[in-house]
């Protein structure tokens, strides 16, 4: 029986997908996978033909009586056959060097891994030892992909020289950045290239045990992970003898419990050993006391997921690709509304306006695109008269906005940018851990002040007031939640003035 | 939809031991009692204390930080509606107020016939296919105010 591969990523669950499967059922040996990330295509099925892979979409279930009739299986010709996948422009402009996987192979099956290039990176780890791994990550240029950019190499190094009884591998899975879903993709569509990133990683530093926090609303990427998990523990990759080898390492996934807040690496450890997620001063750094008091690296999943291809291609394949300082690729995520939304990974240096416009294919309203907002909720909304900026760490930074962890929220010409200070506010009143004053207390303080702007109360005085108030959050917060909330605000205020200024019908006061 | 276990402090204490060899066990010990009570009970506190050698304050003070647990059973099904940017860009804040509206509940409540608890959450990372819900676990995308009704008259 020919061979159909539909996803099971949640994206794709929620658009049908299930349905899809099960009316394929009793056609064709079903294979579940990820999802390739052309969302606007999904649930995007593939047979697999002597031609090699043929793929259709969107499919629904009631289409697949007619699709069988057109000779689905043999990959006959349907108004919804879109002809050989790699060859779909969105796929052909990628470089997919983390995301090679999804979407094509069976997440769960270890066999169809290695078949993709799978563990070649970890067995040349642990060939090489620990202080030639940290080598390759350093040239590599690898910088951390959870947003803050540090270069991974000397994270690693750091905790690598750092003593201590037993140390720890942490994967922030915690992906709470409205936009982004390359963590969930992953999870659920290549879960064995975290689990070999995170053994890569045990083995630099000499740790024997990871944790991957994930947070609760990733019910589907939980249940994959974990899965995945007891095959590597079976398969030998994660054990007493990581393939053979005389090293140990063993993973746990922990679900998180609805706390933003709990993506920031300090909170992350407080809620992994038990605790309300609070932030934590530093220094101490978690490289030297991390969990439990122990040196610990705390990455991002698609840091941790990225190491595999440097350590099988090699450093200089990664590095040879970017821009300035941001090296290698970065999953771009389009989300919101935007006509292509999908995953695309590429080297840093994309223009925005090439990602909206070119990739993104504008608005999916049909609209025109009023503003766009990276980085997830702490990130800048830019308007089309930035669209210039490279996709680049610097680059972003100096325009007062950051890259984050890649995500690209499209709003078009309908939204009310006061409106989105106000939720920014409001996020960070909702999601502070309470630890600092200008965070927990500023975030009210702010919403109340944009809630009076709004009104047309003291328009100018209370501008005057937010824009201080954000700089005192901005330089007074403890982490990057309440330091970072002035970003949408202030961008809101500087690139969309009219907006809060809208002539009142009735004069207040 | 998810049927929960009546309260039962023996239950309670078998939960509690089969996580407690864990490091840092409070956040597992509370999803496996919420997983079975539906949420976490108020009788279930001091338990966790005791085993976990924490006071109770400090317990309340875990349960009530994290906005996943709950001190109530939810209704029959359990609606977590996304209310985060990628879905506010597609409308989902209208959507929003017209199904409180017609469901006669604010933010974490239960309609009265005990029928739909309507959870807000910011992001489910469907932000390319919103607006996004989760319904009893299963995620739903691109939603608007027929399919979303639809979805919930399916589920009852």
């Amino acid at each position: 029986m020919s061979r159909v591969f539909v996803p099971r990523d949640a994206a794709a669950l929620a658009l049908g997908a299930d349905a899809v499967a099960a009316a394929l059922a009793s056609h064709a040996g079903v294979v579940r996978t990820g999802s390739r990330g052309l969302f606007w295509l999904e649930p995007m099925i593939e047979v697999e033909t002597p031609q090699g892979r043929i793929a259709y979409g969107p499919v629904a279930a009631a289409d697949i009586p007619g699709l069988l009739d057109a000779g689905l299986v043999q990959g006959g010709p349907h108004r919804l056959r879109l002809g050989k996948p790699e060859d779909l422009p969105f796929l052909i402009g990628q470089t997919r060097f983390t995301f090679a996987r999804c979407g094509v192979v069976d997440p769960l099956s270890l066999d169809d891994y290695r078949a993709h290039g799978g563990l070649k990176g970890l067995a040349r780890a642990i060939e090489a030892g620990p202080a030639a791994i940290i080598d390759a990550v350093a040239k590599s240029g690898l910088r951390g992909r959870g947003g803050a950019g540090f270069p991974t190499g000397i994270k690693w190094k750091t905790t690598a020289d750092a003593t201590g009884a037993r140390k720890y591998i942490v994967c922030n899975a915690d992906e709470g950045d409205s936009g982004t879903y390359a963590d969930r993709m992953l999870m659920e569509g290549d879960p064995f290239a975290l689990i070999e990133g995170m053994a890569i990683a045990g083995v630099a530093v000499g740790a024997a045990k990871g944790y991957v926090y994930t947070r609760s609303e990733y019910p589907h990427a939980i249940a994959a992970f974990d899965a995945a998990l007891a095959i590597a523990r079976r398969e030998g990759l994660l054990g007493s003898n990581v393939l053979g080898s005389d090293h140990s390492f063993d993973i746990e996934q922990r679900v998180g419990a609805g706390a933003y807040i709990c993506g920031e690496e300090t909170s992350l450890l407080e809620s992994l050993e038990g605790r309300r997620g609070q932030v934590r001063a530093k220094p101490p750094l978690p490289a030297h006391k991390g969990l439990f008091g122990m040196p610990t690296v705390v990455n991002n999943l698609v840091t941790l997921a990225s190491v595999p291809f440097i350590l099988s291609e090699g450093p200089e394949a990664y590095q040879a690709v970017g821009y300035g300082r941001s090296r290698g690729t970065m999953p771009i995520q389009l989300a919101g509304n935007v006509k292509y939304a999908g995953l695309f990974e590429a080297g840093f240096g994309l223009t925005l306006g090439e990602i909206v416009n070119d990739i993104g294919g504008g608005t999916r309203s049909g609209r025109p695109v009023r503003a766009v907002q990276v980085g997830g909720p702490l990130g800048a909304y830019f308007p089309p008269a930035l669209f210039d900026t490279p996709f680049d760490y610097e680059a972003f930074a100096a325009r007062d906005g950051l890259v984050g962890h890649g995500g690209v929220v499209v709003f078009d010409d309908t939204v009310d940018l006061a409106k989105q200070a106000r939720f920014a506010m409001e996020f960070c009143a909702a999601e502070s851990c309470g630890k600092c004053t200008p965070c927990r207390i500023g975030s009210v303080r702010g919403m109340e002040v944009v809630d009076r702007i709004m009104a047309g109360q003291k328009v100018d005085a209370n501008i005057a007031l937010l824009t201080d108030l954000c700089h005192t959050m901005k330089f007074g917060s403890l982490c990057a939640l309440g330091g970072f909330i002035p970003y949408p605000v202030m961008s809101a205020l500087t690139h969309f003035p009219e907006d809060f200024r809208v002539p009142q019908k009735v004069a207040a006061e | 939809m998810a049927a929960y276990e009546p309260w039962n402090e023996q239950r309670a204490g078998e939960i509690i031991a089969a996580e407690l060899g864990r490091e840092g066990a409070a956040l597992p010990i509370l999803h496996a009692l919420q997983a079975a009570f539906g949420h976490v009970p108020r009788d279930a506190v001091p338990m966790v204390a005791t085993a976990l050698n924490l006071t109770r304050a400090e317990v309340h003070g875990i349960v009530s930080f994290y906005h996943e647990f709950r001190e109530h059973a939810p209704g029959r099904h359990l609606l977590h509606v996304c209310r985060a940017e990628a879905c506010q860009s597609l409308g989902a804040d209208a959507m929003h107020t017209k199904l409180r509206q017609k469901l006669g509940v604010d933010w974490h409540g239960t309609t009265a016939d005990g029928a739909v608890t309507v959870e807000p959450v910011f992001c489910l990372g469907l932000c390319a296919v919103g607006p996004a819900a989760l319904l009893d676990g299963r995620p739903l995308g691109r939603l608007d105010d027929e399919r979303l009704q639809a979805e919930l008259e399916a589920a009852s």
